[in-house]
């Protein structure tokens, strides 16, 4: 995007969204706008309750052409954004594959499978097998913590904890460390592990991790799997975030 | 040295405690305790006010930053192809074999730990190598190294190194007006000021001058948009963190013409409204940190900088040094202002750009060294005169780091709208199969596209020509840019943080002849992916070499293949070897077939 193509985001408006007609308020982004109407645009790092962050990449849409990721575009009067469309999806499929390979994501064996928002992804895109080698990264496990467990082995990097726990707790329990391939979450404490850490499991930070890294202990399983979340409608039906 | 010797708290005190001074203090405290131990950064984090995961993250982004001791001695290799065709990678085997030393790991008695680092800007008189980070060695040769491991072995402090080592030299081949002399200190300042700021604006805007740095931004629109924004204060940034392999024209420019970067950015003051600018100078030109120091100096002593500039009430403007410590995505406006600023150096969401929100939120203009350049003689000549230079859409000069396969490497000034042969004539380049122009995220010209030209309209560059020659193997010179990418790609985004892994270990599986064809075909996939949804310019570009050399020089892949059906990662056959041992057998019946 250039410099020019800045449109005066303040005031009100529509844009189309796959042909549908999407009202926005001032200041909202693509996603945040679709979202508030209804509309599903595939996501992993964004949530509405957070600032957004445009990592993860899934939601990248096209707009005018020119492509963006719905989460930081601010949506403008007059766009044409194209969202479900074959190529886009089979590129959503794609960088879920990627992070599907670049982890430890094993779903028979999570806990979170059923209430996990990158298997429901996955699983509404389509994605079958893993298409590429995986990387089976060696990943720390943290459970130090009396009543939280950390696995970083399933980590996606959304830094929805680092956010959660910077903007709702105040506390930042969390950052990203590392580079590249091996960036990773790192844990705020003298010893950087979760016990000596200000973590509680009532914060928002333990408990908005979207797939399985961040877990509450001795709730395993509580609910079948079966009866979860994503067991029942997919992901796509399900706009509201927070709705269990 | 001894943490416990380290005086933290003059070092802190030094930059106001101030938490926007983080990747400062960070290389400060290493360059004393060679590393940085948990218990330093935990103090640093609780002086700041930031937490200790915080600084921790910061730390860990940057390349040359270290969590775990490294030795006293730290040596890189250059790790550019040019640096691999002068035979860096036998060098640094060999000075590991003479100093017992391992890949990736610091000796047992702590003396010493042998590395790579990304292209160190000496492509012109490689073989390089930097040392502690501060010191570079440049002409390696293989005599060089028995008397590098001999001065380790013995202690020889690095400054005690033959000064010849870290001899780095201009080697201006062919200079038009950006090479050519030096403008008198404060000529271009007293032009703009006798025009008046928004004159001096609007006769940059006729210049059509682009921005050097690559993108090829408007510069005029750029300093309107930050002239514009209505802010309590603004910054001048210059971009010197010339990360792109291959490119090396900014050391030249901060080498010999640090005047006239220093008088660009002092207009660039004048124009935008700034009281403050700021140098980011990549951290392997630490070495020019002194003679800048004092170019600086020397500046405010002649009324250039400081208070009242040439007797104008009211101009004051100063600048400011920051020094980078290795990351390649800083070169990136938004992520170099986040380092700026202290912070892991990954490109920001945009809007708002820096002309609006940039250093500490303040609307900030940031310019390549070579645009400041070019902006200082625009200031005495007018832009009349330079948009007569060039071609109507590429205006005026273009400064090219010719390296690589040529007699005459060094620094050629051309017009935009030369020919790439012409270049090749000029530098004594024979028998050439391609030219990367641009460095790895550029363009890669083969033979039958030398009458193309230099121009933001045809083949646009930030200032990189790497020459091969036909015993060049262009899967190598692929190669060594795919593993470039991967090291340095900072890891924020899907697409580029785990792309570009996944392209370095098909390229790898290659090279060590398990390929298919669809092998190629991914790695097209890969490129695909990657240029349509990575959240910055530089990982949209870490395919492009790729792209091209597969396009253009399918061949040099396709001796690597096995086969031109599908072929997996390992070698079944080889997996199958401990079967052979318990059972005893190694007929011909034991091995899998070949397949076809």
């Amino acid at each position: 995007m250039s410099y020019y193509d800045r449109i005066d985001a303040l005031s009100p408006g529509t844009f189309s969204l796959d042909g549908d007609e999407i009202e926005f308020g001032p200041g909202e982004s693509i996603l945040q706008a679709a979202t508030r109407a209804g509309y599903y645009i595939p996501h992993l790092c964004w949530h509405p309750e957070f600032g957004a962050k445009g990592s993860c990449r899934l939601c990248t849409v096209r707009i005018n052409g020119r492509m963006g990721a719905a989460c930081t575009v601010q949506a403008a009067s007059g766009q044409e954004v194209e969202s479900n469309t074959d190529d886009l999806n089979a590129q959503r499929k794609t960088l879920l594959q990627m992070i599907f390979i670049e982890g430890n994501h094993f779903c028979p064996s999570c806990e979170k499978s059923g209430n996990c928002r990158l298997q429901a992804t996955a699983y509404d895109i389509g994605m079958e097998g893993p298409h590429f080698e995986e990387f089976y990264p060696d990943r720390r496990v943290d459970a130090s913590h009396p009543d939280m467990l950390l696995d970083l082995n399933r980590c996606i990097l959304c830094s929805l904890c680092v956010r959660a726990s910077h903007e709702v707790d105040r506390k930042d329990v969390f950052a990203i460390g590392g580079y590249g391939i091996k960036t990773h979450l790192l844990i705020n404490s003298p010893s950087g592990q979760m016990v000596d850490s200000a973590l509680l499991p009532s914060d928002r930070a333990a408990n908005v991790c979207p797939v399985g890294a961040i877990l509450h202990k001795r709730k395993g399983f509580v609910i079948p799997i079966g009866q979860r979340r994503f067991d029942k409608v997919p992901v796509s039906g399900q706009i509201d975030e927070n709705k269990p | 040295m001894n943490p416990n010797a380290l005086d933290l708290e003059s070092l802190l005190e030094r930059h106001q405690r101030a938490p926007h001074r983080l990747v400062q203090i960070l290389r400060e405290i290493q360059a004393q305790l060679l590393w940085l131990p948990r218990d330093t950064l935990t103090a640093v984090a609780s002086a700041l006010g930031l937490s200790l995961a915080h600084v921790e993250g910061v730390a860990g982004f940057y390349r040359f930053f270290h969590s775990q001791p490294v030795g006293q001695y730290r040596v890189l290799f250059s790790d550019n192809i040019t640096d691999r065709m002068q035979g860096s990678e036998e060098m640094r085997r060999h000075l590991r074999h003479l100093l017992k030393v391992e890949h990736h790991a610091m000796r047992a008695d702590g003396r010493v730990s042998v590395a790579a680092t990304s292209c160190t800007g000496m492509c012109d008189q490689g073989p390089a190598a930097l040392v502690n980070h501060h010191q570079l060695v440049t002409r390696l040769t293989p005599g060089r190294i028995d008397h590098m491991a001999d001065l380790i072995e013995a202690q020889v402090p690095t400054h005690l190194w033959p000064a010849e080592w870290s001899r780095v030299d201009d080697q201006i081949r062919l200079a038009n007006v950006k090479l050519g002399a030096q403008p008198a200190p404060g000529q271009a300042i007293a032009a703009a000021l006798a025009r008046g700021a928004q004159a001096t604006l609007d006769d940059l805007k006729r210049s059509k001058l682009r921005g050097r740095g690559g993108a090829g931004y408007a510069t005029g629109t750029k300093w309107q948009l930050c002239r514009n924004t209505r802010s309590e204060t603004h910054y001048v940034v210059c971009n010197a963190d010339e990360g792109e392999p291959g490119t090396f024209k900014d050391r030249v420019l901060l080498t010999s013409y640090a005047d006239t970067v220093f008088e660009g950015m002092t207009i660039a003051a004048l124009i935008v409204g700034a009281r403050q600018g700021l140098v980011y100078l990549r951290g392997e030109y630490h070495y020019l940190l002194d003679s800048l120091k004092a170019t600086l100096q020397r500046r405010r002593q002649q009324g250039l900088l400081g208070q009242s500039i040439q007797g104008q009430a009211g101009f004051d403007f100063d600048i400011d040094i920051h020094v980078g410590a290795g990351s390649y995505v800083c070169g990136e406006e938004s992520a170099l202002i986040e380092s700026l600023e202290g912070k892991r150096g990954t490109p920001r969401i945009r809007p708002p750009f820096p002309v609006e929100r940039g250093y500490l939120g303040q609307p900030t203009t940031v310019n390549n060294v070579e645009t400041f350049c070019a902006v200082t003689h625009i200031a005495i000549h007018s832009g009349a005169w330079w948009a007569a230079m060039g071609t109507p859409q590429s205006t005026g000069t273009k400064i090219h780091s010719v390296s690589g396969d040529c007699d005459r490497p060094g620094i050629y000034e051309y017009p935009f709208g030369t020919r790439i042969g012409r270049i090749l004539e000029d530098c004594g380049a024979r028998d050439t199969q391609a030219v990367q122009v641009g460095g790895p995220s550029g363009v890669c010209v083969s033979a039958m596209e030398f009458g193309r030209r230099i121009g933001f309209e045809d083949v646009p560059t930030a200032g990189a020509f790497m020459v091969f020659d036909r015993s060049r193997n262009m899967f190598d010179v692929a190669n060594n840019f795919v593993q470039f990418f991967a090291h340095e790609s900072c890891g924020f985004c899907t697409p580029c943080r785990v792309g570009t892994e996944l392209v370095m270990r098909r390229m790898d599986k290659l090279k060590r002849g398990y390929g298919s064809s669809d092998d190629i075909q991914v790695l097209y996939e890969l490129d695909k992916l990657m240029h349509g949804s990575t959240h910055c310019g530089l990982g949209a570009a870490a395919c492009n070499p790729l792209r091209d050399t597969i396009a253009k020089f399918r061949p040099a892949y396709e001796q690597h293949l096995k086969s031109m059906h599908f072929a997996p990662g390992f070698d079944m056959d080889a997996e199958l070897s401990q079967a052979r041992l318990a059972t005893g057998r190694d007929d011909i019946g034991a091995h899998l077939e070949t397949l076809t």
